[in-house]
């Protein structure tokens, strides 16, 4: 396919490297080195299995952000759906959450053990839940990032209008501009650039990252998730590190508009607002979630069931916090192929397909698996 | 999560959806969001929902641009 093929030439791989190359001799003469944090999931798989790092100067490193919902989601909150399970409602949820670690156990295990949680693939696959079940309460666990918010709550507004009284949603959306603030000023992380996420910033718009950059901010390229768009990207970071700049580029331009998806937004805005949330290993980022607005209260979990999110317990030994932070690579984890597989994670770094510790362990950990651009022409 | 490939809009149905298809596969998808789709456009769909329409015109420009590096990364022997 000519809009996947045309984003995977292994020749212009190989004059981006150069370029790469002539940005490190110049940061190198500067005695500079710096960080770039790829913040999304799908940035950091493609970057693994691509073999991305391996054409990174020394001088340039790319670092594992927060951007995978599934690894951010709280222990506190796969804890409050597992007591939802265990009640006898019906939850409803996409595959990867699954198999997170609560503070004890999974939703696979209760599964296991007899509760109903059943994956779906897009959310009106829990509205037919709720249709072919009206004797039974349905919980949709809505999480996920400004991409996924709209699908997610869509079915708030169907479940409205067909009068459907036993759909609710467990929210924990979370933003994506408010969680770089975070971490662009922890002075334990110092970071250098950022590689914004491709569809989130479909829907909020490469304008988002304009607070971020300037005189005082760091260079922000809002990339695709072909292993060209991000070696590009990562071009024009270190380009701009080496001049001394900090601007936005919105090399996504072919997806990701300056003003973001209106109609999106405005579905958003009906339907959610800002409320403070907690993020996996990283802690309570102020107006950092959406929830469900008052007026769509019938709609909302928390309200229905009267539950009380408490902050879990994750696994003591497991380091995702750090990992999430970019303040520690998976393989600096003592567990990291140890006690904690693909098959047997102890965190949600683990676990998803798109986590900074499973994409490690896929291609990182057996070099031979990591496919180059090379091969796939 | 976020991934999503582009896919052809092949058909609008008269409830509003969509079908989407790539390589012979195909899945519905919501239209709300890119109320200006047209058949034949190539959309991001992402959890059932068409969220943008891929402007061809600067993929093709930015094809072409790789291209042309590639080129010269030939030439000079890379
Ligand atoms: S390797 Fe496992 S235990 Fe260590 S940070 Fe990653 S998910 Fe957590």
């Amino acid at each position: 396919m000519k809009y996947l093929d045309g984003f995977r030439n292994g020749k212009a791989a190989k004059a981006l490297t150069a370029r790469l190359k002539a940005a490190g001799e110049r940061l190198d003469a500067q005695g500079k080195t710096v960080q770039f944090m790829e913040v999304c999931g799908s940035h950091t798989m493609a970057i693994a299995r691509y073999g991305i790092r391996d054409l990174l100067p020394d001088c340039v490193k790319l670092i594992s952000g927060p951007g995978c919902p599934v690894c951010v989601t709280d222990t506190g909150y796969i804890d409050a759906a597992i007591d939802l399970g265990k009640q006898g409602h019906i939850l409803a949820t996409f595959g990867d959450l699954v198999r997170v670690p609560g503070s004890d156990e999974t939703l696979a295990q209760i599964r296991a053990e007899g509760a109903r949680v059943e994956v779906v693939y897009s959310p009106e696959g829990a509205v037919a839940l709720a249709q072919d079940n009206p004797e039974k309460q349905i919980v949709f666990l809505a999480i996920g990032f400004e991409t996924t918010m709209v699908p997610g709550i869509s079915l708030v507004k169907i479940a409205a209008e067909k009068g459907l009284d036993n759909l609710t949603v467990l929210c924990a959306f979370k933003l994506v501009p408010p969680a770089l603030a975070a971490l662009g000023s922890d002075p334990e992380i110092n970071l250098d650039g950022f590689i914004c996420p491709a569809h989130v910033s479909a829907i909020i718009g490469a304008d988002a990252y304009k607070p971020f950059v300037g005189p005082r901010g760091v260079p922000c390229v809002v990339a695709g998730f072909e292993p060209l768009d991000v070696l590009y990207a990562a071009v024009e970071l270190a380009e701009q590190a080496a001049d001394g700049r900090a601007e936005l580029v919105n090399q996504y331009n072919r997806v990701v508009k300056p003003g973001g998806n209106k109609v999106a937004q405005a579905v958003v805005a009906e339907l959610l607002e800002l409320c403070d949330e907690p993020w996996r290993g990283i802690g309570v980022i102020p107006e950092s979630g959406m929830q469900l607005r008052e007026a769509y209260a019938a709609f909302d979990a928390v309200k229905r069931f009267g539950l009380k999110l408490e902050p879990g317990r994750p696994h003591p030994g497991c380091q995702c916090g750090e990992v999430l932070k970019g303040k520690i690579t998976p393989q600096q984890c003592p567990a990291f192929d140890k006690g904690c597989t693909p098959t047997h994670p102890l965190g949600p770094c683990m676990v998803s397909s798109e986590g900074s510790c499973a994409a490690y362990y896929k291609y990182v950990r057996r070099e031979a698996g990591a496919e180059t651009m090379e091969v796939s022409k | 999560m976020c991934l999503a490939v582009p896919m052809e809009l092949l058909e609008i149905r008269d409830d509003g959806s969509g079908l989407a298809g790539l390589s012979g596969a195909t899945t519905a998808c919501n239209l709300s969001l890119v109320p200006d789709a047209k058949l034949g456009d190539m959309l991001i769909v992402h959890a059932g929902f068409a969220i943008e329409i891929l402007d061809t015109a600067e993929a093709d420009k930015r094809i072409a641009l790789f291209e042309q590096m590639g080129e010269e990364a030939d030439e000079a022997g890379l």
